[in-house]
């Protein structure tokens, strides 16, 4: 568990810079967020209830956003002209909306434009998975290229089908390759799903925003919020590198060097 | 090793010409091989000796002229194109093994999709295959963990595995360290006396005397000579093939 200590660590200093050692004349009033107090207890509850949402829409961004950039980045090895110029304008397209925008525009433009009006959740996670689909699919692009001409010709000279080739031969390797940049994305998705909390998604910023207003007192309350992220993200960054890990102990299988 | 000269024509390449840019790759280029024929390419590097049987499964296309596998012509269609490519197995230079597949996957991969065959009969012909190129106890090991020789070898199996009725070959030793050249020509030597017809790119002179039933030499993308094997090596007709014999047959 590489989790542990140094990590622990790092929360700790953090806790301490914020909390004692702070310079300058404010007096902190940690008393809301206090297990001791049943209105602190209930305070923390609160805030930790957004983390529900936060894990939600990410995850399920993610998971759109994978499958419509994987989509977006075939038609890179295309000798189609227009499938490659489609492919491209929207990874151009996309790549250029601000996250926040494109969150707003979703929100407030689809029911005016197509008179469907999406909740908070459905809106969120449309937002983020399109604005992320342009990142996948760079990331699509760059394993995909990656992988050896010869290892297409070999599955073309074989009289595989395109989808053959790409199922068996092309992605198995090109996803070994990206899966690295993948997780990260992931881990981004969890921050930025914070942008959520304008359209009013009960996530973990909007859940301390909405405590400031009761309770007044900001500092703490974001300070806490940077905890939760924090956590939340090193869980996350930990999964994600056992999951490398264990691809990598798979590859080792495949890539050692013929010791005989 | 003599041929039948009223063997069917297996492959026609006629008057085909391939540019890539500016450069003229393929000049001119036509080519008869019979079924059962044995034919070596040789030349110096850059002659358009790979370009062209490149040319012959369609990994490169070409520009102009004519391409026929058994009687059909070499188009963008796709069906005719799955269809040719199925008949006509291809051993690369660099093996191109699937690095994420076991041997025997390698080999079973494409019967089972493009063949329909069943896993276990697809197995069983794999077995077939890797122990006639003397490789079976490996089946069940990645390909980087063998040596290059035996790559190849896998790499001819996985060919043979299609049951193609011609091979191709593009310089399949040339990447192989010298000692492990001969277990592949070995290996070729076999499937030629077995009456595979062969299209080989190779600099391996001795070993293109002992199975050629036709030798065709190349300069800068045009055919220079074709000639029966023996006729080649006793008296090139061109100064260029004499001059390029003289230089590889030096050492």
């Amino acid at each position: 568990m590489s989790l542990s200590i140094r990590n622990l660590l790092a929360v700790l200093a953090l806790t301490l810079v914020l909390g004692g050692c702070g310079g300058g004349s404010y007096v902190w009033g940690w008393y809301v967020l206090s297990p001791k107090l049943p209105k602190g207890q209930d305070n923390l509850l609160f805030l930790l209830s957004g983390v529900g949402y936060t894990v939600a829409v990410a995850l399920c961004a993610i998971a759109i956003s994978v499958v419509l950039g994987l989509l977006i980045a075939l038609p890179t090895l295309s000798t189609n002209r227009y499938a490659r110029a489609v492919s491209r304008t929207y990874v151009e397209i996309l790549r250029s909306v601000p996250m926040l925008v494109m969150v707003l525009w979703v929100y407030y433009g689809l029911p005016v434009l197509f008179n469907v009006s999406p909740g908070v959740f459905t809106a969120g996670v449309i937002a983020l998975a399109l604005c992320d689909s342009a990142f996948e699919a760079e990331i699509f692009r760059a394993g995909i290229q990656s992988i050896d001409r010869g290892q297409r010709e070999a599955a073309d000279a074989l009289g595989l089908s395109y989808v053959d080739k790409m199922r068996y031969i092309v992605l198995p390797q090109a996803i070994r390759r990206v899966l690295p940049p993948l997780g990260n994305q992931f881990v981004y998705m969890l921050k930025t799903s914070s942008l959520l909390s304008v359209i009013g998604l009960t996530e973990l910023t909007r859940r301390a925003n909405e405590l400031i207003v009761t309770e007044y007192r900001p500092l703490e309350i974001y300070s806490f919020l940077v905890l939760e992220y924090l956590v939340l993200i090193m869980i996350a960054s930990w999964l994600v590198r056992r999951l490398e890990r264990r691809m990598a102990a798979a590859d080792r299988q495949f890539q050692a060097k013929n010791n005989s | 090793m003599s041929l039948s000269a009223t063997a069917p024509i297996m492959i026609d390449v006629r008057g085909v010409n391939k540019w890539f840019g500016d450069f003229h790759a393929l000049k001119g280029v036509s080519l008869q091989v019979r079924s059962g024929e044995k034919v070596i390419v040789c030349g110096p590097s850059g002659s358009g000796k790979s370009t062209m049987i490149r040319c012959i499964n369609r990994l490169e296309p070409h520009d102009e002229g004519h391409i026929f596998v058994e009687g059909i012509e070499l188009t963008d269609e796709v069906r005719n194109l799955a269809a040719i490519r199925s008949e006509v197995g291809m051993v690369f230079q660099q093996f191109n093994l699937f690095p994420h597949m076991t041997v025997l996957d390698n080999l079973v991969l494409a019967p089972m999709r493009v063949r329909g065959s069943s896993r276990r009969d697809a197995e069983e012909q794999a077995m077939h295959y890797l122990t006639r190129v003397r490789i079976a106890e490996q089946a069940k090991k990645y390909p980087a963990q063998l040596s290059g020789g035996q790559q190849q070898r896998v790499a001819i199996a996985r060919a043979l595995c299609m049951k193609p009725k011609v091979l191709l070959f593009d310089e399949p030793t040339s990447a192989l360290d010298p000692e492990m050249i001969s277990e592949v020509l070995d290996v070729m030597v076999g499937l030629a006396r077995d009456g595979m017809t062969m299209i080989c790119v190779t600099h391996e002179m001795g070993f293109a005397r002992q199975v050629a039933d036709t030798m065709v030499f190349m300069d800068h993308g045009e055919i220079v000579e074709i000639a029966p094997t023996q006729d080649f090596f006793a008296a090139p007709k061109s100064e260029r093939a004499k001059l390029f014999l003289s230089q590889i047959l030096a050492h």
